[in-house]
């Protein structure tokens, strides 16, 4: 509302509404464009590959996508599933985030009562790129909030195209995250509205969004201490209003028994340290709305009176609740913090704790050339970004630059939040440049204002300035910027305030015709700046079309090569998936290592020991502990745990270099971390994990190793290992517990049979020969067995 | 190796009964008489095609219909098509197709099915008949051993009698099988048989009574691929758009013997047809031609491994599962493509016809239970079905793109289908070209309707109540904030007409023209009068609103400060003036409107943040 009234000003009555009701239609025009633009460029992994579910996380949720869509809400909230993490289950409906799957299952369910035939999985792919389109119109509001339509529209421009929000955005990649940075900037976003407005309307709807955040991904958490975080900012830098208060409060209570109804949360909203932050400055805004209250009741002397006796008693509680709530935080072993949440506060608590979460890629500290692959010039610009949310600092940028600022920290603590600082980024680059756009096309305009003006010079000076203003929109037609038209009104008032700094540090008079428009520049200067500006961005938009294309379009479980003699396909994975669908029996139980846990559960609809949802670390070592011992011990704790087929993934055929062989110092790591008879020096030689001829002998005996590389000395001869760029250490050897089943076409999943036990007659005569002996050799089994 | 037991048993089974049967029911059929009798079996791929070519004597005293043919229930049960040929007298003419039906005649065995061929002409007496019968069998090969390893051949057991068995004497008869090379193990030998060049031949035998039958088995090497569907589900949808959209889902397993042990994808690799032989990787689909959006895919995505050829008579997909089958294991995929309307649709006199292949384009394909569904356009009527094969017939409806009453659906069902099924059904209705444009009429209506809905309500006031204070309050409001942009409008210039004066001065300090600064001046003094004017009867209105309280305290504190500020500069600028007039020195001037001047620039701030303070309002 604030840009039609001041434009009226500006421009006369008639034509400056008609230009507004242009400059709205252009403005819904453009979102609209930004919109496709989001939608569009995820979709190179569709054109480029096929129309399918990328990596892991996201099959498990297409498979609970799947499992919603054929039974409904109630049996979802129920679901057991048995077919996971075996003999032990999981409860699927109380441990997973429930917002993506039922956004996409009422996306789905939506569609197909409208008698739009797309099936589940269509759906599941497309969810991403919907919520990226979505995501960048929440940011345009969230923007336009703090700094105007024009850096609104930059914002969501950049946004949309953002490589860190590709990355997990790309069609197909059906995760949390999809939907959860939509959520997230839409919560931020109304948080920022109710305190621009104080309307109880606003804080209503921004608890549901905070709810619906809660319901999409465990990342909820930083918005509930980011909040609060700003709302302490605001009480601490005098910026408290009862705006602040609307905002914060209702969110609280409500956000909170929201969030407590989310299975996966339930009292966790209330007991863990996490949401600790905002109870607390729950409690310090309202003493402060009363110290504020009681400031207006009583006169300045009594109040000081007053304070003074407050101070006194409330300290004196204060710090009985806090040493009890010190004393009770204490009390637990990871004071309250869930061990994620403690390894972003200590990022050396992973590696040290926790390896199952050290293991992941993702949640490895960034390198500096990631920071350019994911935000590339952003990073450049945001500085600019951050100076200009300073002039004037207002409730609404000041949380911009916080925002930002926390972001960047959890972004150098894991790849992964990498993503929740890119709509920071694009938020503070949106602002920047449609500053610097501001203020090179507004001296064009003046210094054109004042050649046109020169010769007339009739109506003098003053004229001039609102004819400059009334030629405003021809002259801007000429910019690339198309949002520029509609935000020559609004950003007027930072550049005034500028002026006025200015005029007090120089208070010289004899400048005054020029300062009227202040800081115009010299018309090459900002013409040249403009261009500079554009070739920027197209750098940017070069660059991202560039990862959206190359880099985060491999659904990765298809890859391509590209040689001399035309595309080459690995479609391994599918294959082994396929074949273990169709030739096992639908109750066999498959074990690998729990990376591919959700794949073959979705893919290949057998059951499995292990899967991604890393909740019961033994389980897993006892995984890692089978792939580490030697063959006899191995097929022991498989045969206990009702395993019948195996399945290693292996790229030294072909190269393939995220192979299990790789994988395999976190399988001892973890194994050893359960089981101590793991002892990881026994893999290493050199501090290495060698499988070359320099290999011990425990690695080459391990069951890894030998289900790897089974006869592949017979491949070339040598048993050269295209990863490793060696040859193995074993070359010829037999398998006498298991049996090769399944080998896909380049070798890179191979799935091995536990062969049946041997018959036991001979077995028992041994037995009645020589007692002892054999009980000896079981109670040494049974020690390394941990499931006997 | 010897042939497996069940054969045998069921063989002799039938050697027991014959005799009995030949003398209880060979007196009523003793009219005709085989004079010869071919047959020729082909057993290169798993479907068992037998021809037999019969001579056909009636020696009876009265015509005959219809001449019976006879299986051992064995055989019938794997007995997926038979067809009929007859031509009339010494020289074959022109041939016509018999019907066939199953007759159960009086005193026959059990064991036996009878068919019978119903003659388009009685036979005369002494007349002789052609008549040509093919026979398809299914699952008559039995893979032996059952289990086989990855490097091993297949060997299967075909079973049939030696002798043909003929409810009719048969004077002489041959029997001829080609086998598709390679190893035979064994088979039955009989006096005159001979085994050359992978054909093993029988015969001929003479005058054989009825219901001969002396079991014979050949046990031989078969690599072909027992591609065995379990189930196909063939969808047709017709579209009047211009496209024939055609999706078949196939569930393929590998019926011949099963793999045992492991599988070393080393050995398959290194010598695929010797270590793999039994195994089949790909399949031969022959598509109509002009065929196009061909795709090959499963339940979890896109199967890569496909290539495509086509040409104007046909186009022809070789499709390769995700893995090589070997015996015993299966996979499931779909191919799905489009054709032209106009080859397969066909309209006559207000009737539409679809003129379609009913079996699956794959070659050599066993399909154990193909559905067929035809799916019509929304609206069509009278719908009615023509297939030249008994099937199980009904009707379905299907819902898809923004159908209302949904897509009539008819469904044919037949079980053991084979290439021989791959014959052409039609399938006739009405339907109005009308219908056609009800969905894209649909949208166009519904997009309508929402924009509609949009500019309805961003035209109307959708307030519940006038009178309601919130919306008085909101009417009122609004019109303080055009009052209060007015003012600021105003005030701003004023702003400009200061720095005119401002200016002004600039331009007398340069070249001392008085008289254009005093003109200036004057203009300014009227202009500022002006201004004061239409501000007057703002302030009043502003001042009587009740939403105003806030604002305008800083109002009249802005008029205040700029009505001193217009004082100080007014004096400020008559000194000067006053000045130049005396012709004082620079210097001396701008001692004297020094301190005026610092008050101006701070007034003029105070002014400019009370402006913007009110305009952020």
């Amino acid at each position: 509302m604030a840009e039609p009234g001041s434009s009226t000003a500006a421009a006369g009555d008639g034509g400056g509404r008609l230009r507004n009701a242009f400059g709205g239609v252009l403005c819904a025009f453009t979102l609209l464009l930004i919109g496709v633009l989001a939608f569009s460029i995820r979709l190179f992994s569709v054109i480029k590959y096929e129309s399918v579910i990328h990596e892991f996380d996201p099959y498990f949720n297409f498979r609970v996508t799947q499992f919603l869509s054929k039974n409904g809400i109630y049996e979802f909230w129920n679901w057991f599933d048995d077919r996971t993490w075996y003999p032990l289950g999981r409860v699927i409906g109380g441990t997973v985030y429930p917002g993506l799957t039922l956004t996409a299952g009422t996306l789905w369910w939506l569609l197909n009562s409208l008698n739009i035939p797309l099936s589940v999985e269509t759906v599941c792919v497309f969810t991403a790129p919907i919520f990226s389109a979505n995501a960048s119109w929440a940011t345009y509001l969230l923007t336009k909030e703090a700094k105007g339509t024009g850096a609104g529209l930059m914002a969501a421009t950049i946004l949309a195209m953002v490589p860190s929000y590709i990355s997990r955005s790309v069609a197909g990649s059906y995760d949390n995250e999809a939907v959860a940075i939509f959520a997230l900037i839409f919560t931020f976003y109304l948080y920022v509205k109710t305190l621009n407005t104080g309307s109880l309307f606003y804080a209503t709807l921004n608890a549901l969004s905070y709810f619906y955040m809660v319901c999409s991904w465990g990342g909820y958490t930083f918005i509930i201490n980011l909040i609060p975080m700003h709302v302490l900012l605001c009480i601490v830098t005098g910026r408290y209003s009862s705006r602040l208060y609307i905002a914060f409060a209702p969110l609280v209570i409500l956000g909170t028994l929201l969030a407590a109804l989310v299975p996966v949360v339930g009292f966790n909203a209330v007991m863990t340290s996490e949401h600790f932050a905002s109870f607390l400055v729950f409690i310090i805004l309202h003493v402060v709305a009363l110290v504020y209250y009681i400031k207006g009741l009583l006169t300045p002397r009594l109040f000081k009176v007053a304070m003074t006796l407050v101070i006194s008693v409330g300290l004196a509680v204060c710090f009985a609740v806090v040493a009890i709530l010190i004393a009770l935080v204490a009390s637990s072993p990871t004071k309250g913090w869930s061990g994620r949440s403690l390894s972003l506060l200590d990022p050396t608590y992973a590696s040290k704790y926790i390896p199952i979460i050290a293991s992941v890629s993702e949640h490895q500290p960034p390198t500096w050339p990631s920071y350019f692959m994911d935000i590339n010039v952003l990073a450049f610009l945001i500085p600019a970004g951050i100076i200009s949310c300073f002039l004037p600092l207002s409730d609404a940028s000041s949380f911009m630059v916080l925002y930002l600022v926390t972001a960047a920290y959890f972004s150098g603590v894991m790849v992964r939040l990498m993503l929740v600082l890119a709509p920071a980024a694009c938020i503070l680059s949106g602002i920047a440049l449609s500053e610097a756009f501001n203020v090179l096309t507004r001296s064009i305009k003046c210094q054109l204002a004042k050649l046109f003006d020169d010769s007339p010079a009739a109506s003098g000076d003053s004229s001039a300035e609102s004819s400059s203003a009334s030629t405003a929109s021809t002259n801007s037609a000429k910019n690339e910027n198309r949002s520029e038209k509609t935000k020559t009104i609004p950003k007027e008032k930072p550049s005034k305030n500028r002026k006025k700094e200015r005029e007090v540090a120089e208070s010289v008079p004899v400048k005054h015709k020029k300062e009227k428009k202040l800081l115009v520049l010299p018309m090459e200067a900002s013409a040249m700046g403009i261009l500079l500006l554009i070739v920027l961005g197209g750098f940017y938009v070069v660059h991202c079309v560039w990862a959206a294309a190359e880099a985060y379009s491999a659904p990765s479980i298809v890859l391509t090569s590209r040689s001399h003699d035309g595309l080459h396909v690995f479609d391994d994975f599918r294959e082994a998936y396929a074949w273990l669908s169709h030739n096992t029996d639908v109750d066999d139980k498959v074990a690998s290592w729990w990376d591919y846990g959700y794949q073959t559960t979705a893919m290949a609809n057998r059951t499995v020991i292990v899967d991604n949802n890393t909740w019961n670390n033994t389980h897993i070592a006892t995984v890692g502990t089978a792939m580490s011992s030697p063959e006899k011990v191995a097929w022991e704790i498989f045969n206990s745990l009702d395993v019948k087929y195996v399945l290693v993934v292996f790229g030294g055929l072909v190269g393939y270099p995220s192979d299990d062989i790789n994988k395999f110092l976190w399988m001892v790591r973890i194994g050893g971390g359960v089981f101590p008879h793991i002892k990881e020096p026994d893999y290493l030689r050199d501090g290495n994990y060698r499988v070359d001829a320099q290999a011990t002998p425990t690695m080459l005996n391990c069951l890894m190793y030998k289900l790897c590389y089974y006869r592949f000395v017979e491949t070339d001869g040598k048993g050269f290992d295209r990863v490793r760029g060696y040859e193995i250490g074993k070359k010829h050897f037999k398998l006498t517990h298991f049996e090769e089943v399944f080998t896909t076409h380049h070798w890179m999943v191979r799935i091995y049979k536990l062969k049946p036990q041997k018959n036991r007659v001979r077995g028992k005569l041994k037995k009645l020969k020589s007692g002892s002996k054999t009980s000896s050799t079981i109670a040494a089994g049974r020690n390394k067995n941990p499931w006997q | 190796m010897a042939p497996p037991p069940p054969p045998l048993l069921v063989a002799a089974l039938l050697l027991f009964l014959v005799p009995f049967a030949s003398a209880s029911a060979s007196a009523e059929r003793a009219d005709l008489v085989v004079t010869r009798a071919d047959r020729r079996v082909d057993l290169t791929s798993h479907i068992v095609r037998v021809l037999t070519s019969l001579k056909v004597e009636n020696i009876g005293p009265e015509a005959v219909s219809q001449v019976l043919l006879a299986f051992p229930n064995a055989q019938a049960k794997n007995l997926a098509a038979i067809r009929a040929f007859g031509t009339e007298g010494k020289v074959k003419g022109p041939s016509t197709v018999l019907p066939i039906e199953v007759v159960q005649p009086s005193g026959v065995p059990p064991e036996l099915t009878f068919f019978s061929a119903s003659l388009s002409k009685a036979l005369e007496k002494g007349k002789t008949l052609h008549l040509d019968v093919l026979t398809v069998f299914t699952h008559s090969l039995q893979p032996f051993p059952e289990e086989i390893t990855q490097a091993e051949s297949q060997l299967v057991v075909y079973q049939d009698s030696a002798h043909y068995l003929s409810p009719y004497p048969v004077k002489v008869q041959t029997f001829s099988i080609r086998l598709p090379g390679g190893r035979v193990e064994s088979y039955t030998k009989y006096p005159n048989t001979k085994l050359a060049d992978s054909e093993l031949k029988y015969g001929p035998f003479e005058d054989l009574p009825p219901f001969s039958y002396s079991p014979m088995v050949v046990h031989f090497e078969n690599n072909n691929p027992f591609a065995v569907a379990k189930e196909v589900i063939r969808e047709i949808e017709i579209s009047h758009w211009g496209n024939v959209q055609i999706t078949e889902h196939y569930n393929i397993a590998h019926g011949g013997a099963k793999l045992k042990g492991e599988f070393s994808r080393i050995d398959y690799q290194s010598r695929p047809y010797i270590r793999g032989v039994s195994s089949f990787r790909h399949l031969i689909a022959r598509l109509p031609p002009r065929a196009h959006s061909i795709y090959y895919r499963d339940e979890i995505g896109n199967i890569s491994t496909s290539h495509l050829w086509s040409d104007s008579k046909k186009t022809q997909l070789e499709v390769e599962p995700r893995f090589p089958l070997f015996g015993g294991w299966q996979t499931t995929f779909t191919i799905g493509y489009g054709l032209p309307l106009q080859d397969f649709v066909f309209n006559s006199d207000g009737k539409r016809s679809l003129n379609i292949t009913f079996g699956s384009p794959m070659e050599e394909i066993l399909i154990e239970k193909l559905i067929v569904k035809v799916v019509l356009p929304e609206g069509s009527m009278d719908i009615d079905v023509s297939v030249p094969f008994p099937t199980k017939q009904w009707q379905e409806v299907k819902y898809s793109h923004l159908d209302i009453a949904g897509r009539p659906v008819v469904v044919l069902e037949k079980p053991d289908v084979i290439p021989e099924h791959n014959l052409y059904f039609q399938v006739y209705y009405r339907f109005n070209n009308i219908s056609l444009l009800r969905e894209p009429m649909m949208l166009i209506i519904g997009f309508f309707l929402i924009f509609m809905a949009c500019i309805v309500y961003m035209r109307t006031d959708m307030s519940i109540s006038k009178n309601s204070p919130s919306y008085l309050a909101k009417v009122q409001w609004d019109e303080v904030q055009s009052i209060i942009q007015k003012i600021l409008a105003i005030f701003e210039q004023c702003l400009a007409v200061h720095d005119k004066l401002e200016a002004s001065l600039h331009d007398l300090s340069r070249s001392g023209d008085v008289q254009s600064c005093k003109a200036t001046r004057k203009a300014a003094d009227a202009q500022f009068k002006e201004l004061a004017k239409e501000l007057k009867p703002l302030l009043t209105s502003l001042q009587s609103s009740h939403q105003s309280y806030q604002i305008w305290l800083k109002v009249e504190n802005l008029v205040a400060k700029e009505r001193e500020l217009q004082e100080k500069l007014m004096a400020r600028h008559s000194t000067v003036v006053d000045s130049f007039e005396k012709k004082l020195r620079g210097q001396d001037v701008e001692n004297r409107i020094a301190t005026q001047q610092q008050k101006v620039a701070a007034l003029r701030q105070e002014v400019e943040s009370l402006l913007e303070y009110i305009s952020e309002m």
